[in-house]
């Protein structure tokens, strides 16, 4: 709570952004969004890129498991599903680019409904271990489904075009990336100030109780499948442009422990932890080797930057679990009550 | 249809199926004792494969001397990763404890690739080479072996299981953690325990599958097996684990044979996804009935 911000009316307490400070912030940030890419060079913007992309996965693991609290380490597998999904509707068909994301999406989020199917009567471990049932399942259909998929070659996707405008290099895509990655998690920020959003928090906090207080476990749990999908299918078609290439290989097991790490380090259940964890987890490869750079070793340093990696990634799940349960999103917030309540103490 | 290759075949996928059983015996236990579904124990196997490759082709031990060294390095291992960090999350939620073992397989797997590199390697020939036949169906030789060990090592554990006090303490933990301590068991020296005998038999089963399969990085992937094993079994079922690495080794032999290697993995999985279905606490597993 900041201080000298009294909320007369509930619609106040609810609002996203609650005072001018946070607005005047927001405005900052919009406007770094919209000179970043003049002022990065080729790099950055790709990494910007991935950033993004990795930003809508994560939320819609977020929606999952944070904020319903189902554990699933099949993300990649609708990443996949998407990816495919548009490599396919863009080499075959044609078809215009924002209609293959939300059919990726769409299909991604069939995917999601199917696998989520059991998770009624299969809970907590159980449910993660079926959803990397499902990974499995997924992956043996792109590696050996050839006349869809084209098997381990994988296919190619030739660059998305807007308005007779070819997106062929990050500079451009990056208009695209981004505004649909704010529009997204917008959605999802708004998605907990409703019904639905509310029935999620309760299920994650007990589902038993919830079901007592009428909300139907199996429609909810399903949704929650579905829309955590939904993002990851989106995410997925963004990869095949992005990376104009759809392989097996770029959806395995690891991508999902990825994605999970990023959502625990980041904070599970905030929308904020989303962000913070996928940049975090992102740029923490381009920081290993930054360090391993300044370290005095002879020879080929790519090769340990592999491993490094990792090792960092296991060791970040490991760390935030143990002393910082809430993720970066709770540095965050206390870095914030500091200022909030100065001059008084936390 | 060729029934000595089906024997064959069969032979081969029992041989695979023991070291599942084997594995997951050890993944009961951590289970049973303390509730924490082990995600990490193909790693920990191969790390306990790694400790043998280094005691042998490093240190050039004789076998059962690195096979010695490796099994209490395992053991060591387990203990550590108890300590470290299964107990600061005593009492959190399962998933977290789920969630940083995945993590510490993460941590293994890179850590054999900084230090043995991600290259596959093969370790140094102690299981005997000539031919076993059992009637007329070949089975090769470090198969058979291998069952045999893992036989007599699942009994042993069954044996110190039922008579070790140790051994007792550990089953009235799993029982009743409550009851456990106020008959004055003292129960988090009991996890540690589970810890260290599950570490020391993955290391002696990673062994055993190096031995077999040679070594590499990606071996924890024996680990994703056993947790389909340990899933059709039921996750706190002694017996659940045997049937279970039987019938799943039987399973991927068969449907690498008959319909293609691409299938060894599809199969137990899909009857992963089938049995949760149907039954979602496994064969043998007991069903926990919640209470608000």
């Amino acid at each position: 709570m900041r201080i000298g911000a009294a909320k007369a009316t509930y619609a106040a307490d609810e609002a996203l952004f609650d005072s001018a400070t946070q607005r005047c912030w927001l405005g900052v940030l919009f406007t770094a969004l919209v000179c970043f890419p003049f002022l990065a060079n080729a790099y950055w913007l790709y990494l910007a890129g991935l950033v993004a992309i990795n930003v809508v996965s994560v939320t819609g693991l977020n929606i999952l498991t944070g904020y319903t609290g189902l554990v699933s380490l099949g993300h990649a597998a609708f990443l996949g599903l998407g990816a495919y999904t548009v490599a396919i509707l863009e080499a075959r068909a044609g078809t215009n680019f924002l209609l293959n994301l939300v059919v990726g999406g769409g299909v991604a989020t069939i995917g999601g409904l199917i696998v989520g199917m059991p998770s009624l009567r299969v809970k907590g471990l159980y449910l993660a271990i079926s959803t990397i049932a499902a990974l499995f399942i997924l992956q043996f259909v792109f590696y050996n489904w050839v006349a869809v998929t084209g098997g381990s070659a994988g296919l190619s996707v030739p660059p998305a075009r807007l308005f007779g405008l070819v997106l062929d290099d990050s500079f451009k895509f990056y208009w695209v990336i981004v505004p649909l990655t704010v529009l997204l998690l917008f959605g999802a920020a708004n998605l907990f100030r409703t019904r639905i959003g509310r029935a999620f928090i309760a299920i994650r906090d007990r589902d038993i109780s919830a079901e007592v207080l009428g909300i139907p476990l199996l429609r909810y749990k399903l949704m929650s499948f579905g829309l955590s999908s939904f993002y990851a299918g989106v995410a997925g078609g963004l990869w095949a442009y992005f990376f104009r290439s759809v392989t097996p290989e770029s959806f395995p097991l690891l991508l999902s422990i990825f994605y999970l790490a990023a959502v625990i380090v980041g904070g599970m259940g905030t929308i904020l932890g989303g962000i913070l964890g996928a940049a975090f987890m992102t740029l923490v490869p381009e920081l290993l080797k930054l360090i391993v750079g300044w370290l005095p070793i002879q020879g080929d340093t790519l090769v340990i930057i592999s491993p490094l990696r990792t090792i960092a990634f296991g060791a970040l799940i490991i760390g935030f679990l143990i002393f910082e349960p809430n993720g970066l999103a709770e540095i965050w917030c206390r870095v914030r009550r500091f200022f909030h309540l100065w001059p008084f103490k936390t | 249809m060729d029934w000595l290759l089906l024997l064959e075949v069969s032979l081969a996928g029992l041989g695979t199926g023991g070291l599942y059983a084997l594995t997951a015996l050890a993944f009961v236990m951590i289970y049973k004792a303390t509730k924490v579904v082990n995600l990490a124990i193909g790693e920990m196997l191969m790390m306990g494969a790694y400790f043998f490759f280094a005691f042998s082709a490093a240190l050039q031990l004789p076998w059962w001397l690195a096979m010695a060294g490796a099994v209490m390095g395992g053991g060591l291992l387990g203990a550590v990763i108890e300590r470290l960090t299964i107990r600061p999350l005593l009492g959190k939620s399962t998933l977290s404890v789920f969630m940083v073992t995945v993590g510490l397989a993460s941590v293994f797997v890179g850590v054999v690739e900084l230090v043995w590199t991600a290259d596959p390697r093969a370790l140094p020939e102690f299981i005997p080479r000539a031919a076993v036949f059992i009637g007329p169906a070949f089975v090769a030789p470090k198969i058979f072996y291998s069952f045999l060990v893992a036989a007599a090592l699942i009994a042993a554990t069954l044996f110190v299981l039922r008579f070790w006090r140790g051994g007792v303490a550990l089953r009235a933990t799993a029982s009743d953690q409550v009851a456990a301590y106020a008959m004055g068991i003292n129960v988090p020296r009991v996890f540690s325990v589970a810890w260290i005998i599950a570490g020391m038999i993955a290391a002696l089963a990673g062994i055993l599958v190096g031995a077999i399969g040679g070594i590499s990085s990606a071996m924890g992937q024996f680990g994703l097996s056993v947790l389909v094993v340990v899933i059709f079994g039921g996750l706190d079922s002694v017996p659940g684990a045997l049937v279970g690495g039987i019938v799943v080794g039987l399973m991927e032999a068969l449907a690498g044979t008959y319909l293609g290697g691409e299938y060894k993995r599809l199969t137990p999985f899909s009857l992963l996804a089938l049995i949760l279905i149907v039954r979602p606490y496994g064969l043998f597993g007991t069903a926990e009935i919640e209470r608000l």
